[in-house]
């Protein structure tokens, strides 16, 4: 059985406006950590209030654990965890009574199920007379993961907890995920930044509620099928331009310290490039040929 | 030698006992890109405040655009522009609309501000939605107007708080080319994000780590200093230093 299927649901919210989500299809197995990537405005918040069932698809059908989205919703909010996009919990309560509310609604006690919530929830038990409003950003979203947790959900459903988070809170925030997936939880994550993707097992990129693609990380890469360059010299603005102006490029685009791009013809020769570009009197010219990121692929598929 | 458009020195603010930003000096030139990163919490949104002349510093000294931080709070507002994702636009009103309202507050007058707003609509491209509410636009061209919006008084400086949160890939590109456009033009650039790959686009990036910037040099400066193959790891090598816990 698949932890989660979802059977071509679509969503609008008004007539006249875009669906939401145009005719959606996937499955998560059980103990899968399962990426949705996109930009706001995608569906990923819409699929997953479909998928905790907080909201009717327009047609389609989803189940988690076997369970119908619509006729089994009761049975559904107890087997499952969400951690809303928003910081939904309760302000003006402190951390500890933010814990043994969710935990109460649920049927259980903090101490019953504190083996699944430990690691996370040490890290923030030093502040549990604090106000959950007064929490910086990084521990807001361990309180969050916790409360989410602490009625040993089945299947966790995380949308965008790494949104708005530095660096250093993202890498541990994905750390937990690993540590909660070898426990067995099935994850269903949503996020915008393309290079949390190659932490989940299999992914679906998603642009204005449909699926661009759906695979391993390692997949998705491998279908890129264009040899990508990255270019570099001494200003890298007019190389942008310069690239651009030149008949050969199909895409380029800057990426970091470097551009990215893609030729018409894929036997075109580089070297003809490196040549143009001196003769524009670029400086400290490097060009390398590269494996693309998912990044790459999303703005290929994009198109 | 380019003029510098910010000056600051050991500009500090506390709040109690508590020293949000730590007595930061650095400068910054016109029309450079100015990436100012750091952690949650390090204390970049009290010293962006301070900047744009929305908060009261403790001590220390500041110049924005040549007006003082401390008594020409009001003059540093007229000549600054400023954008961030979560407020930029108002979703109720059309896009003439915001633009004639944004124009308004930053003192543009009314001719003046029918040509601009003629000749903005006409380069984004916008002439069927001009009259649309700016809730029915796509998120990328919202970004793009409120960019567009917060520098239609030509300010000397403009600062953008984490602008392209959530944007695709493609419109995150677009909206850097504005911004390379926009310094070009000799505007200086003053932005924050968490996608160390837009850190690269800098001319030059300060790091502020628990309330002082612990490093500012230009990415490739930084990536020798520290040793690393990326921004992404000279970030996370610093903000693992801190010790705040919030």
């Amino acid at each position: 059985m698949n932890a989660v299927e979802v059977n071509n649901i679509v969503k609008s919210y008004n007539r006249g406006k875009p669906q939401a989500l145009r005719g959606l299809s996937f499955q998560v197995q059980p103990g899968e950590l399962f990426g949705l990537i996109g930009p706001d405005g995608a569906g990923k918040t819409s699929l997953f209030r479909i998928l905790t069932t907080l909201l009717l698809p327009d047609s389609g059908a989803a189940t988690v654990l076997g369970y119908d989205t619509v006729k089994d919703y009761k049975i559904i909010r107890r087997l499952v965890g969400y951690m809303p996009g928003r910081f939904s919990l309760y302000q003006d309560l402190t951390v500890a009574e933010n814990i043994n509310f969710f935990a109460t609604v649920f049927n259980t006690t903090v101490a019953e199920n504190y083996h699944l919530i430990k690691d996370i929830y040490q890290q923030i038990e030093p502040f549990k007379h604090r106000k959950a409003g007064a929490l910086s950003g990084g521990m807001k979203q361990k309180l969050a993961l916790s409360c989410a947790l602490i009625h040993k959900p089945q299947v966790l459903f995380l949308d965008e907890p790494t949104t708005g988070v530095d660096a250093v809170s993202r890498k541990e925030f994905w750390e937990m995920l690993k540590k909660l997936k070898n426990q067995g939880i099935t994850i269903l994550v949503s996020t915008p930044y393309m290079d949390e993707a190659s932490l989940c097992d299999r992914v679906a990129l998603v642009q204005h509620g449909t699926i661009l693609d759906i695979n391993t990380p390692q997949g998705i890469i491998q279908n890129f099928g264009k040899p990508l360059w990255s270019v570099r010299s001494n200003d890298i603005y007019r190389l942008l331009n310069d690239l651009r102006a030149h008949d050969a490029t199909y895409s380029c685009y800057a990426f970091g310290e470097t551009h990215h791009i893609t030729l018409k013809e894929d036997d075109f020769p580089i070297d003809i490039i490196y040549q143009y570009l001196q003769s524009k009197r670029h400086e400290s010219i490097e060009i390398q040929q590269i494996k693309p990121n998912i990044e790459d692929c999303f703005m290929a598929l994009m198109e | 030698m380019k003029k510098s458009v910010i000056i600051t020195d050991k500009l500090t603010k506390r709040f109690g006992a508590f020293t949000a930003v730590d007595a930061i000096t650095f400068e910054v030139t016109q029309g450079e890109i100015f990436g100012f990163l750091g952690a949650n919490g390090a204390g970049k949104t009290t010293a962006m405040r301070m900047l744009c002349g929305l908060l009261h510093p403790t001590n220390g000294r500041a110049e924005v655009a040549g007006f003082d931080v401390f008594r020409q709070r009001e003059k540093i507002k007229q000549h600054i522009g400023y954008m961030s994702q979560r407020f930029s636009l108002y979703e109720d009103l059309t896009v003439r609309e915001n633009i004639r309202l944004y124009g308004g507050i930053y003192g543009l007058k009314t001719n003046e501000l029918k040509t601009k707003s003629d000749t903005l609509i006409n380069r984004l491209g916008l002439n069927e939605e001009a009259n649309k509410l700016v809730r029915s636009l796509p998120l990328g061209w919202r970004q793009k107007l409120a960019f567009s919006v917060a520098i239609l008084h030509e300010p000397s400086i403009v600062f953008l708080d984490e602008p392209t949160g959530g944007v695709d890939p493609v419109t995150r590109r677009q909206f850097w080319d504005m911004i390379y456009e926009t310094a070009n033009a000799g505007i200086t650039v003053f932005v924050t994000t968490h996608y160390m790959d837009e850190a690269e686009y800098c001319n030059r990036v300060s790091i502020m780590v628990d309330g002082r910037i612990e490093a500012l040099d230009s990415p490739t400066g930084l990536k020798k200093t520290f040793s690393a193959d990326s921004m992404d790891e000279v970030f996370i090598q610093l903000a693992r230093k801190a010790t705040r816990n919030d």
